[in-house]
């Protein structure tokens, strides 16, 4: 008997289960009781940060400062100083940038007296003309890719214009523009770093993994607390989020590099420095340029949710028409985001598998003809713009289209929208009742009776049949460290959120993904629905399911659902891709049946890179939760959402998102082990 | 070809490379004497266990052995791309593991070339840009260095490929792009790792021939590490063959031939075809004042090349040596049908 259970993991998985239902039923639902609920020993952890955060801002180390305005010095805290330093600054190059696209005063006002600017009215910068913008666009995207490219990015940027988008979404892009590069920039600098200091390396590891895990919505407030409100705060969020994927991608890429690679240099004679720019760093080019395209992806969708912090742009104005349920509105404002996401993101993959070409001895012209041919049209472009000024009598058409005043889809949508509610009402409804009432209710309430312990014998008992003592005691205390704190009924009930859609959406994945890779066609066009459908930032898809369900609980599993099918998905079809041609034909001279040949040789053989996807989902998952507390939810997502007009809400939003990260980081643990262990008993790499 | 009262381009004394954590003090315990068992049990994995031995002023010394020998380790400690554990590496007489980085870049700059067994090109630089990349490093102008890199292209036969990207070309194209770009700075140490080894065995024929006409130009100190023994045997002056990190025979390609040292040798040497690759030199006899033989053969041909020559004339022959036309032993028959047929 023991060596049978020894042996037989299920048998293992059976028995932890029964103790976990044991615990379950026998522990008595009394506050006082330790095996029931834990004390909340870290109560004040939130407080904590939060003074932390203050007495920097306020009193630490405070130096004196020249008043102009009292003409006298001043004692003020020199961290603040050095964040509202930041702050300016960051603000002057979103300003510059923006005032480029859509003109203004503000950045040269900044070199110029007020009084003469008060006085010389006339004297502002114009704005790009967007058919300016608009061929500009062609021009990239012809220059990256080629012509469908740029009839892509074309008729995006035209749609932007057309239909009345134009100012909010040039703001979301000089917003982008500038973060961006700043991402990059710390991301690639903190990526060296850490390839070239092992110990660097060390300490960013866990770093990276708390805030690649924490949701966006925990870096708004102590942002907002630092840096104030406005688009410089949430430029620094954005920031701040997105760039740890630059690093890891830029640490993987520089890891990439063959040894000999690096050697060759050496031998040439390079020094660090050398090695650095002219051998490493080129090198591994498309893997950093593959990290730049998730900085700008994150990068945007990090711009919707910063809108609740004071950034302007296509956010702020989703915010608006969703808190007023117009969805239509928000709909049209939805399909801009999308359009920016799509073309961002196809531009920045062609920069990334963009080969060099070699062009010996091209004259002048020949190097610069793009930018010639932008010249050209500019001045086109803005000569059209003067003219027509004359012709249009209200608004100057070929200048710049007003904010809501070109076409507008949103009155047909909305009309679509009532339709939708009128004809299909009570089968929505009651599907919706039938879900909360008898699916959701009850596993709420069932997570809810759980005993402290129980959670505890599952995740720990879990990692040590998976991992042995060291995983156990790696899960639990990221698991202690919730129990300890007052939040941990919110926690449950967000765990309960998040296995419903992790389970849904890795039942639909593998199906999809399953059938899809059947066949070769199938396969292409899955992977770019799931590439296409990833671009989105999360925000925008739940827009669809509060136009189904209203404010409820559904909606946000819902959105949660279709968004963490994506991962799960591509992961199914990769793993099954994954399995070698010769294991197949193997299989097919055995004489199995398509069904078995899929039972017994390919699910087996990827079931390890397809938990790596359910890992993914739950991020996902747990991600569109937290969004969900948007439209009212009650998890630790609405906390979150709370705590932006609390006075102490820097740190129990901050604590709430290490909450979540370390729900995360704790099952992704478990499945990172049990993968690596069954791929290396597959004998798989 | 070499003169020993010459001082040796390269010189190891003891070279030991061991991986692991406390190697540098387990190795001070043992006093030299290394027992790869005992080292493994403690954590360690022995690289290079007491290599010594010279290499000459245009001499080329092939280090064979197998994989995990230990050959590419001794290479890289001699380029010092790896940290020799203990043990001195005398380069040209300087002391190479009690240079500063500085020195270091000034010897790889103006001394060293290395070749690589996966060509080890950059990806993003054109062909004369990858050679011309050594000397760019060094700090030569622009026009200077492609001028040389120019040079480069057409001592290699690339002649007309020069803006190609290293993605455009043939494995054997690349490892001649790897080939010109070490020799761009007209190294007097040629290191080469492999070089043949990741190439078809047609081309890799073909690029071992296109290697001695360039050392028969170039007359460079190499050394070339392999796994292969008849590429070993085809251009050695020299062969070390290695094992578990133990330099187990350092001779000419006759003599181990002729006399493995250990079983482990002969092992390799079985199968070879003598007359393919020994020399009249190595099995000739003394000189012998009384052959009237007119015909004769010289010290430096293989066996099988003359061999239907001396099979013929069924006397003993005199063996000249060719460059001061002086004669030097003599010949008989017998011997040579010794090598052909076994005894």
């Amino acid at each position: 008997m023991k060596e049978k259970l020894k042996k037989s993991k299920p048998l293992q998985f059976g028995i932890l289960f029964l103790v976990f239902l044991i615990f379950y039923f026998l522990v008595p639902k009394s506050e006082s009781n330790l095996l029931w609920r834990l004390p909340p020993l870290f109560k004040d952890f939130p407080l904590w940060i939060n003074n932390t955060i203050y007495s920097a801002l306020y009193d630490w180390f405070p130096i004196k400062v020249w008043d102009p305005v009292f003409e006298m010095y001043e004692k003020k805290a020199a961290f603040r100083e050095v964040t509202r330093a930041i702050s300016a600054s960051v603000l002057f190059l979103i300003t510059f940038v923006r005032e480029i696209l859509l003109g203004g005063v503000q950045t040269l006002g900044s070199f110029i007296s007020d009084s003469w600017l008060n006085s010389n009215k006339w004297f502002t910068w114009p704005a790009l003309p967007w058919t300016v913008v608009v061929s500009g666009a062609m021009i990239l995207g012809f220059q990256l890719q080629g012509i469908r490219l740029a009839l892509l990015a074309g008729i995006g940027v035209c749609y932007l214009s057309i239909f009345g988008q134009w100012a909010p979404s040039m703001q979301t892009l000089s917003f982008v523009l500038i973060t961006a590069p700043i991402c990059f920039l710390f991301g690639l600098s903190l990526g060296i770093w850490g390839y070239l200091d092992k110990k660097v390396e060390a300490a960013l590891q866990p770093i990276l993994n708390v805030a690649q895990t924490m949701p966006h919505f925990s870096f708004l407030i102590p942002v907002m607390v630092l840096f104030g409100i406005g688009d410089h705060a949430g430029a620094i969020a954005t920031i701040v989020f997105a760039t740890p994927p630059m690093v890891r991608l830029t640490i993987l890429g520089l890891r990439k590099i063959s040894p000999e690679v690096v050697e060759s240099g050496l031998m040439s004679g390079c020094n660090k420095f050398q090695l650095l720019f002219k051998v490493l760093i080129p090198t591994a080019r498309t893997d950093i340029l593959i990290g730049v395209n998730q900085v700008i992806m994150q990068c945007l969708a990090m711009t919707v949710i910063a809108s609740f912090i004071g950034a302007k742009g296509l956010g702020f104005n989703l915010k608006l028409a969703l808190n007023s349920l117009k969805i239509g509105k928000a709909a049209e404002i939805g399909i801009c985001i999308v359009i920016i996401a799509v073309v961002l993101d196809k531009f920045s993959l062609a920069w990334a598998n963009k080969q060099k070409n070699y062009f010996a001895n091209l004259s002048f012209f020949q190097k610069n003809k793009y930018l010639i041919i932008f010249s050209i049209l500019l001045l086109i472009g803005s000569i059209i713009a003067f003219y027509a000024g004359n012709y249009f009598n209200e608004i100057n058409y070929l200048y710049i289209i007003p904010y809501e005043r070109g076409f507008s889809i949103s009155p047909l949508l909305d009309a679509f929208v009532d339709w939708v509610w009128e004809t299909f009402f009570y089968y929505l409804n009651a599907f919706n009742i039938f879900l909360i009432s008898n699916v959701l209710l009850p596993m709420k309430t069932a997570y809810l009776a759980m005993p402290v312990i129980s959670t505890f014998i599952l995740f720990m008992g879990t990692g040590y049949i998976i991992g042995g003592l060291r995983s156990a005691f790696t899960v639990g205390p990221l698991i202690l460290f919730i129990a300890l704190s007052e939040y941990w009924d919110r926690a449950l009930i967000t765990m309960y959120m998040a296995t419903f859609a992790v389970v849904i959406s890795t039942i639909i994945g593998l199906v999809v993904g399953s059938l899809s890779a059947q066949s070769e066609k199938a396969t292409k066009f899955m992977l770019f629905i799931c590439d296409f459908f990833q671009t989105f930032p999360s925000f925008v898809y739940l827009i669809p399911v509060i136009l189904l369900f209203g404010i409820t609980d559904t909606s946000v599993l819902l959105a949660a659902i279709i968004y963490a099918t994506i991962p799960s998905t591509r992961y199914t079809i990769e793993g099954l891709k994954s399995v070698p041609v010769s294991l197949h034909e193997a299989a097919s001279m055995s004489g199995v049946s398509r069904l078995q040949r899929w039972t017994t040789i390919e699910i087996p053989l990827a079931f390890p890179h397809i938990m790596l996807g359910i890992n993914q989902t739950l991020i996902f998952s747990l991600f569109m939760i937290v969004l969900g507390a948007l439209i009212g939810t009650e998890d630790l997502g609405q906390i979150i959402m709370g705590s932006l007009s609390r006075n102490d809400g820097a740190g129990v939003a901050l604590t709430l998102g290490i909450f979540v990260s370390f729900i995360c980081l704790a099952v992704d643990h478990l499945i990172r082990t049990w993968s690596e262990k069954q791929k290396k008993l597959l004998g798989i790499d | 070809m070499q003169n020993s009262s010459n001082n040796p381009v390269i010189k190891c004394e003891s070279v030991y490379k061991i991986f692991g954590t406390n190697a540098k003090k387990l190795l001070e315990n043992t006093e030299g004497a290394v027992d790869a068992k005992k080292f493994q049990d403690a954590g360690c994995i022995v690289g290079v266990n007491n290599a010594s031995f010279e290499v000459h002023k245009g001499e080329m010394l092939v280090v064979m052995g197998l994989s995990g020998s230990g050959k590419s380790t001794l290479l890289r400690c001699i380029s010092r791309l790896g940290e020799s554990t203990s043990g001195k590496i005398y380069i040209d007489g300087e002391d190479l593991n009690a240079m500063n980085s500085k020195q270091l870049i000034e010897l790889r700059r103006n001394k060293m070339g290395m070749v690589f067994q996966n060509f080890a090109l950059l990806p993003h630089k054109t062909v004369i840009e990858n050679i011309a990349f050594p000397l760019q490093v060094k700090g030569n102008n622009t026009t200077d260095s492609m001028n040389k890199a120019l040079e480069m292209v057409e001592l290699v036969g690339l002649k007309g490929r020069e803006n190609y990207f290293p993605r455009e070309l043939s494995g054997g194209q690349q490892q001649r792009v790897g080939i010109a770009r070490s020799l761009a700075v007209e190294p007097d140490i040629w290191f080469l790792d492999e070089p043949f080894s990741a190439l078809d065995p047609l081309i890799r024929k073909e690029m071992q021939d296109e290697f001695l006409r360039l050392q028969g130009v170039l007359n460079k100190t190499i050394m070339f590490v392999t796994h292969d023994f008849d590429e070993a045997l085809r251009l050695a002056d020299r062969i070390a063959i290695m094992k578990d990190g133990i330099i187990e025979q350092l001779d000419t390609p006759d003599n181990i031939v002729l006399n493995p040292a250990t079983d482990y040798v002969k092992k390799f040497t079985e199968d070879v075809p003598r007359e393919k690759v020994l020399k009249i030199e190595s099995i000739m006899d003394p000189v012998d004042p009384n052959i009237s033989n007119n015909s004769n053969v010289s010290k430096n041909d293989i066996i099988e090349k003359v061999a239907e020559v001396i099979l013929n004339s069924k006397e003993t022959l005199n063996v000249i040596d060719p460059k001061e036309n002086k004669v030097v032993g003599s010949l008989n028959p017998s011997k040579v049908i010794k090598v052909l047929f076994g005894d």
